[in-house]
């Protein structure tokens, strides 16, 4: 066999060696992406079932496709209807998501640009917090804001958050902020800028991919949160998605669980599409910060 | 008016340390001063102090008639240059140049003005619409230094701002900064630069001044000429000039300076000149006024490097290192001599005493070029 010939079938070997591998990889990502979704595509698939077909089998797709989950589960066994749920969660989720960026960026620049007294016990107890698990503060806070009148308004959601209350956040910032150089903000202060100008034009433009996480986490975390609204809230008509959800299941004798899981699939639509709107930011924010700091 | 003042200006970092100690410096009104020094000698921090983007621990500045101890860097009419060009990112070369106005409060029609004047200048028109990223090292550098000028600032700052060009381009910059400099100064317009550069090029060939710094003290305060051919004490002397200045140690005796087991004589000129008469001394002598011949000190040659026009000899002189600058032809005419004998021009002999590194042959000051 002359050395060609031998080269180009050892090429061709490789190649569908190299063919065999991929799509090995692929098969295998692809089934254990599948396990992991299933759960969601099963969710999708059942809010389209009638209740008696939901549990007879594991499959997703509706034999007898129906929009009765979503027509009688916007409706709710409540005066108000599902909407008035989703109103109620954006009431709560918009003033948060800005009060924790501004706070949070606020502090998050202090720690990671000014030295002032006490910067180091301050900043070991934002770890403290970090570190300290959310049950421990739950009562504590419950008689704090019972105190200040604030049970059943939206308050104890707003305020803490507000006052840069999420060590994780601060946290994740001042990482991000580290990693920056601070060239930019010093000709920033050469060019007459005060902190506050400097900070507003140059670090949180800067800060931006950081920033979009803190919000994006911040939204999604909220719209997730049961416990928080549970405790603080006893009035149907300011419930969010969260607790409407649970209400549909506390309320029926018989659970109509085409309709609960039908208003489960509104309730995950927005996060799901806000973070595929904003994941590229998203994903860059986590590394960046992660990484870099 | 802006004439800058360092009144015993002293740096001390929270652990104690002194990075600064206690800079008496007078840069007159138009004056380009170059801070030169090696890496960590505190230019940089001097730089920054008189910016204000550095805590002063102690002493003054003084920018025109105020002293700016505690006012805020845009408060000093001062406009600075950094290493890294120090863009912002997210402002297209526009809105870096039109930053500084706009926080000043400056009409939109004044900032455009102003921008097309700088843009002119510079010639950078063409990139005004471009982002920091999108330019190479040399165009950001001249927006860093529109940006700079826009302000019409009583003292432009640098801080080391060729360091990140290519040899090429910083020569260009080099010419277009002090162009720049006399250009501003003959319009009548306040023109103080304060360069801080660890290029011993850049400082020869820009400043009106140069201050050497080592270790956070001024070592010498002088013209360039006047750097390279007095300089006050060892250091200057081994850090201005390329190659370096040879300096041998030995003793004075008589009108001969010992080195070893050879001796030369000093002759009447450096005799004159000498201050005292130090017991452990440093003969000081550039490569360049070394010349090869009979009645000179016995050298053995090292090594030789060919530089083009000229060669540079590498020798030992009684087991000291010398260096001597001689024409291409000069070193043919050496053919493979080991042993070489160098004479050095009396007329530019330097003596130091070892002690304290003082230069004692300066009196009357006729080491001449």
């Amino acid at each position: 066999m002359d050395m060609q010939a031998f080269n180009d079938a050892q090429a061709a070997r490789r190649a569908r060696l190299m063919m065999l591998q991929q799509s090995i990889r692929y098969v295998l990502l692809f089934a254990v992406g599948l396990v992991m979704l299933y759960p969601l595509i099963w969710l999708v698939g059942a809010s389209f079932k009638t209740n008696s077909e939901i549990f007879a089998g594991a499959g997703f797709l509706p034999r007898n496709p129906t929009l009765d989950g979503y027509i009688h589960g916007w409706q709710t066994s409540t005066p108000y209807t599902f909407g008035r749920f989703f109103w109620n969660s954006f009431l709560i989720i918009l003033p948060k998501v800005i009060g924790t960026a501004i706070s949070c960026t606020l502090a998050a620049y202090a720690f990671a640009r000014f030295d002032f007294p006490l910067k180091k016990v301050f900043f070991v107890s934002v770890i403290a917090i970090l570190l300290l698990p959310n049950v421990v503060t739950r009562i504590p806070q419950y008689i704090l804001f019972r105190d200040f009148g604030w049970l059943d308004t939206f308050l104890p959601l707003w305020v803490p958050s507000a006052l840069a209350g999420d060590a994780f956040f601060v946290f994740m910032l001042v990482q991000f902020l580290r990693s920056l150089p601070s060239d930019m903000e010093e000709a920033a202060r050469v060019d007459g800028a005060n902190s506050l100008q400097t900070l507003l034009y140059i670090v949180v433009p800067m800060l931006a991919p950081a920033l979009i996480s803190v919000c994006l986490f911040q939204f999604m975390w909220t719209m997730n949160d049961f416990l928080g609204p549970l405790i603080y809230l006893s009035s149907v008509d300011k419930y969010p998605v969260s607790l409407a959800l649970k209400l549909s299941i506390d309320t029926t004798e018989a659970f109509e669980w085409n309709r609960i899981l039908a208003m489960s699939v509104l309730t995950i639509a927005p996060a799901l599409i806000i973070f595929f709107a904003a994941q590229r930011y998203f994903i860059e924010g986590i590394s960046a910060g992660g990484v870099k700091g | 008016m802006a004439r800058v003042q360092l009144n015993n200006l002293e740096k001390i970092y929270g652990g104690g340390v002194k990075a600064v100690h206690g800079i008496d410096l007078d840069i007159e009104d138009g004056e380009f001063m170059v801070f030169v020094g090696p890496s960590g000698c505190a230019k940089s921090t001097t730089l920054r102090m008189v910016a204000g983007l550095e805590e002063i621990t102690g002493g003054e500045v003084i920018i025109g008639q105020t002293r700016v101890n505690d006012l805020p860097p845009g408060k000093r009419s001062i406009a600075m240059v950094f290493q890294n060009y120090a863009l912002y990112p997210h402002m297209k070369v526009r809105g870096n140049l039109a930053f500084g106005l706009k926080i000043a409060g400056k009409s939109k029609p004044e900032i455009e003005t102003a921008i097309d004047d700088v843009a002119r200048i510079l010639e950078i028109e063409p990139l005004l619409d471009r982002l920091p990223k999108q330019l190479s090292g040399g165009q950001a550098q001249r927006v860093a230094l529109g940006r700079a000028l826009i302000k019409k600032p009583g003292v432009f700052l640098f801080d080391e701002p060729l360091s990140n060009l290519d040899a090429k381009l910083r020569a260009s910059m080099r010419v277009r900064i002090t162009d720049l400099h006399r250009r501003l100064k003959a319009e009548g317009l306040s023109s103080t630069v304060i360069y801080v550069t660890h290029d011993q090029t850049e400082a020869m060939t820009m400043g009106d001044r140069i201050c050497v710094m080592q270790a956070g003290r001024i070592m010498q305060v002088a013209t360039p000429k006047e750097l390279y051919n007095h300089p006050a004490n060892l250091f200057v002397a081994g850090f201005i000039g390329s190659p370096e200045m040879n300096l041998l140690e030995g003793h004075l005796d008589g009108s001969d300076f010992v080195i070893g087991a050879q001796r030369l004589t000093l002759g009447a000129e450096v005799q004159a000149r000498l201050a005292s008469r130090p017991a452990d001394a440093v003969l000081g002598v550039r490569p360049q006024h070394l010349t090869i011949a009979d009645d000179g000190l016995e050298a053995r040659l090292t090594h030789a490097e060919f530089m083009g026009h000229e060669v540079y000899l590498h020798a030992a002189l009684e087991g000291q290192k010398i260096v001597a600058v001689v024409g291409a032809a000069e070193y043919e005419a050496l053919g493979r001599a080991e042993v070489i004998r160098l004479r050095p021009d009396t007329q530019h002999l330097h003596v130091f005493d070892k002690t304290d590194g003082r230069n004692v042959s300066l009196r009357g000051g006729s080491a001449t070029a």
